[in-house]
């Protein structure tokens, strides 16, 4: 317990020791602190960034979406619009085609109906001819009555 | 220890509080002291080989644990040594911004020194009271020495120079600043001229002078007295293992409590040193006080 130079060497080495401490322990220890602070601060700025910039994108996203289906829409209604005008082209094509056909039927009809007339009428005209001939192949002849019997054909 | 009749419970205690020395014996010869009487007529100039060695020595532990941290220092994922020494540096940190507000690169390590030496010195105290004495007593013999006369304080605070020696390191480190930022007539004026102003010069170079003195002893006899009474108990509490078993286990108990409490101790010794430490420096940086 007594007073002697132990108190020098421990105010040396108290001095070395300081001097130690605050030229290879402190600084690198706390630039690492330093570092580690600014690189975290860093990341959650980053962080914060991702956040904004993922919220953005979903409202574009949203907004995109939005515009496809409208068109969407539209597009629908176009070809709505546009098949129900092309049934109707259609059915007027078809309507007047029809009309066509069946005009021309009965055109080839008429023409039918007349060309059987017109045999029926000569049939008739030999037949009656055949027949007013036997009757009066006995009494009358053929020819001084031919003009007779023209005439009448041409009248019916 | 009691087994021995011829060494009673006071020399247990003086050779528990008994540094061993090294100086100049009374015939001339350098040399360890072989008894407190040989180390006290050695006078100032001889050394406590064992304060002086192991606070040396943890010194040394620390700072080799420290260096080895802070040469791998990174700003990544710490590792389990790099997160201990930063929670140690970070908590010294914030007790210098908390108290010093001057710009000094010195304070902070100066304060990480302080705390960690005089905790790692204090810590010693825990170790068995008898168990490294008893270690170099018998390397000691083996040497040729006699073990009673091999002294070993393994706890450097216990010595009133270590403190002494910190304290005064410290008021040094104080007067520096305190000159070097108020010039030697702004310091001296602080002590002159205040609280009376100059009127009153001699009550105030009596009442400042006194402030100032008071600062280093104040800082070592607080560490000292704590750590020299702690010490003392353990030794007490050792002396009632000899005398009996009943005793002898009430003394287990005892020191269990003690160790216990005394750890709550030697921190806040380390504790009250550093802060007092930057309390003083953060002084020397004020203009006005």
């Amino acid at each position: 317990m007594n007073i002697n130079a132990t108190l020098i060497g421990q105010a040396i080495s108290f001095f070395v020791f300081v001097w130690f401490c605050m030229k290879y322990v402190w600084p690198p220890i706390m630039s690492a602190l330093e570092e580690r602070k600014t690189k975290i601060a860093d990341g959650l700025a980053a962080a914060e960034r991702g956040k904004h910039e993922q919220e953005l994108a979903e409202k574009r996203a949203a907004e995109v979406l939005k515009e496809a289906k409208q068109q969407a829409a539209e597009i629908i209604a176009q070809a709505q619009k546009r098949s129900s005008e092309i049934i109707d082209e259609s059915k007027e094509a078809a309507r007047i085609e029809g009309d066509r056909i069946v005009t021309a039927a009965n055109a080839e009809i008429e023409q039918e109906m007349n060309r059987a007339k017109e045999q029926l009428r000569s049939q008739v005209v030999s037949l009656s001819i055949a027949g007013a001939s036997k009757v009066l192949a006995r009494e009358i002849d053929a020819k001084a009555h031919d003009d007779l019997l023209k005439e009448l054909a041409a009248q019916l | 220890m009691s087994s021995e009749a011829a060494y009673s419970s006071a020399d247990y205690i003086r050779h528990h509080l008994t540094n061993m020395t090294f100086g100049q014996h009374a015939d001339g010869h350098w040399g360890l002291a072989h008894s407190a009487q040989e180390a006290a007529e050695m006078g100032f100039w001889a050394f406590h080989l064992d304060s002086l060695g192991w606070s040396l020595g943890l010194a040394f532990v620390m700072f080799f644990f420290l260096r080895s941290v802070a040469k791998k220092a990174e700003a990544g994922i710490p590792s389990g040594a790099q997160n201990f020494a930063e929670w140690i540096i970070e908590f010294i940190d914030s007790s210098v911004r908390g108290s010093f507000t001057a710009n000094n690169p010195l304070v902070a390590p100066m304060a990480l020194t302080i705390f960690g030496w005089v905790f790692l010195m204090n810590f010693m105290d825990l170790i068995a009271v008898d168990f490294l004495p008893a270690l170099a007593g018998q390397i000691g013999a083996l040497f040729g020495a006699d073990p009673h006369h091999v002294y070993m304080k393994i706890v450097p605070s216990t010595d009133p120079n270590i403190t002494f020696g910190m304290a005064l390191g410290v008021f040094w480190l104080m007067l520096y600043y305190s000159v070097k930022n108020k010039g030697l007539g702004g310091f001296l004026g602080e002590l002159a001229f205040q609280p009376f102003g100059k009127w009153g010069l001699p009550v105030n170079l009596l009442l400042e002078g006194v402030t100032l003195i008071s600062k280093p002893i104040s800082l070592a006899l607080r560490l000292f007295g704590n750590m020299y009474a702690g010490e003392m108990i353990f030794i007490l509490i050792a002396i009632m293992y000899g005398a009996g078993l009943l005793l002898g286990s009430f003394a287990g108990i005892l020191q269990l409590g003690w160790a216990i409490f005394h750890i709550l101790i030697i921190t806040l010794q380390a504790f009250i040193f550093m802060t007092l430490t930057i309390v003083y420096m953060d002084m020397a940086h004020q203009e006005h006080h």
